[in-house]
């Protein structure tokens, strides 16, 4: 049987693109250029391939595109670029760090370009998404994202972010911008936050290709953890909407279908990223692992889930991981201590706009039999909600109640009434792994090494 | 390597001479990176700005500094750095009781 030469240049383009753009830049200094040569190797190899692909097509890239690289920059009288070339060390690389990529990384994940542009330059150098194709991740028009990308390359030459591992001293810091930045890539992708699917594969997909790939460049137990909580969390991905395209709490999603093999590979990334201290991803993905494992939503260890989100508020004390803590309270301590716990938090002004804080009160007012309240605050967190979905779901929640109190003909409903359907604490709970809204502005705050 | 625009802001009502620690930071900073310091100043406080802006016709001269925020622009250093990283690392070292530095890539024309 002949191999396909256009499925093995495929399989090259997602696996190798990253390894042949980071070599290219190397001899390009200048990353418009350098995308242009890797571009110019891929169609070489698209017209030259054919049935007989080489029996290592990322050399075969690799060579191909530094040769346009050196071609084009022996004209460089007439080719030369507008932008400053990249500062990088002149010497070949060696030492600890021998791979390109993890330069491109960080070039691309540095602190002093805004998130949302380094989660789209690494989308479109690391993973070799096209600009329309970053676009379409993030919803805006593809001028827009181009406007972006450009803005960020211009950055980068102009202020000479080098194209450079950091500093032993400066690593940490560094590193928590770059896991931040495919943090932030596949909480867009598990829970768009605009648009009418609910999850979008192709994201998370390549948000466990960086981290794969960061695991085998720059091991390191929070590399593990931000693993272990993108498997662990993905494993539930066939359940979290019903036949119809409805969002399906935790609660009510069919455990058998979650994906054990998955599941007990993020079991053991868990194991082996929680050291003494555990950093953030870790407890996250912890806190996954304890609902993977439970048998059902009621036998879940939430006293477990309390004591792991008090750590993570010990050291990471966001809005967000203080709503989810209130949530596993209730679920330990009854509704009404759920909603004493959520009180405290009506005045953050970065939960002001997040709707799941509304969802978490409906819920425990709905538990506690006072469904005007409760109605209320599905209509506020409808108010806040962009994702079709998540809003389909929470208009089903309202009609739910309000035709129970028609059936009932009480306006506070009837006390040991339980709702037929969902209540949305698994929205609130899985806002654990989520966290798009407040997210960015998080992400500076809990960082203390933000520079 | 290249030259960075290091601008100061702090608290607005800090004037020169104010906390005497501030004043030894920064000759700390000038004994640790006078290699790297091509220039800098301290600014009188943002009280005595005056900004100009052209009004079509003409300009517009108004008192106050050209950006209203909480913190004020106090002072600058011009740095001389390879790049970004070092600008950044030598800026840590500059004392900021309050609010922070921005640093600014100076335009070289060839």
């Amino acid at each position: 049987m002949p191999i396909d030469g256009s499925t093995v240049l495929e399989d090259a383009h997602r696996r190798e693109w990253a390894a042949v753009l980071a070599a290219t830049v190397r001899v390009t200094r200048d990353l418009d250029l350098a995308e242009e040569c890797v571009q110019d190797a891929f169609e070489k190899a698209l017209l030259t391939w054919g049935d007989a692909p080489p029996a290592n097509p990322g050399a075969w890239l690799t060579t191909a595109a530094r040769n346009r690289a050196l071609d084009l920059r022996r004209r460089e009288a007439t080719l030369r670029t507008k932008l400053p070339l990249l500062v990088m060390d002149e010497q070949d690389p060696q030492g600890p760090f021998p791979d390109d990529r993890l330069r491109l990384l960080f070039t691309c994940c540095h602190p002093a370009i805004a998130p949302d542009a380094q989660v789209a330059l690494a989308l479109r150098l690391l993973c070799g998404l096209s600009t329309a194709e970053v676009a379409r991740a993030f919803l805006v028009s593809e001028p827009t994202m181009a406007a972006r990308i450009t803005r960020a390359k211009k950055k980068i030459a102009h202020a000479r972010i080098p194209y450079r591992v950091p500093a032993t001293e400066d690593l940490p810091g560094r590193l928590d911008a770059v896991l931040a930045a495919i943090h932030l890539l596949f909480t867009t992708g598990h829970s768009a936050p605009v648009g009418d699917q609910l999850v979008r594969h192709d994201l998370v997909g390549r948000a466990l290709d960086l981290t794969q790939m960061l695991r085998t460049l720059l091991p390191g137990p929070e590399v593990l953890g931000l693993e272990a909580l993108i498997v662990l969390t993905d494993a539930r991905r066939a359940t979290r909407v019903d036949d119809d395209g409805r969002l399906l709490l935790l609660e009510h999603q069919d455990r058998a279908r979650w994906d054990r093999e998955q599941i007990e590979r993020g079991r053991a990334l868990v194991k082996a990223a929680l050291t003494a201290d555990p950093g953030r991803y870790a407890l996250q993905a912890a806190i996954a692992a304890v609902h993977a494992e439970a048998p059902s939503y009621e036998e879940t260890d939430w006293r477990e889930i309390v004591g792991l989100y008090d750590l993570l508020a010990r050291r990471w004390p966001s809005p967000v991981v203080r709503l989810n803590r209130a949530v596993a309270v209730g679920m330990v301590a009854g509704p009404q201590a759920g909603l004493d716990s959520l009180s405290a938090l009506s005045e953050e002004p970065t939960l002001a706009t997040y709707s799941y804080l509304a969802v978490a009160r409906a819920h425990f007012l709905q538990e506690l039999g006072r469904s005007a309240e409760a109605r209320a605050a599905y209509e506020e967190a409808l108010l806040l909600t962009e994702n079709t979905v998540e809003r389909r779901f929470l208009s089903e929640r309202l009609s739910d109640l309000e035709a129970a109190d028609e059936g009932y003909g009480n306006e506070r409903g009837d006390p040991d009434h339980r709702p037929e359907r969902g209540v949305p604490v698994g929205g609130a709970e899985e806002a654990a792994a989520e966290a798009h809204g407040p997210s960015d502005e998080q992400r500076t705050e809990d960082d203390p090494q933000a520079t | 390597m290249a030259q960075y625009l290091v601008l100061i802001y702090g608290d607005p009502t800090y004037e020169a001479g104010d906390d005497d620690t501030v004043m030894k930071g920064h000759m700390k900073f000038g004994e640790d990176h006078g290699a790297k310091i091509a220039g800098g100043h301290a600014l009188q406080p943002v009280s005595t700005a005056t900004s100009v802006r052209p009004d079509g016709a003409g300009f517009s001269v108004t008192d106050g500094p050209f950006l209203e925020t909480k913190e004020a622009l106090g002072g600058y250093y011009l740095i001389e750095a390879a790049d970004l990283d070092e600008a950044i690392s030598i800026s840590k070292d500059i004392p900021m009781p309050v609010g922070g530095v921005e640093i600014r890539p100076v335009v070289v024309f060839d």
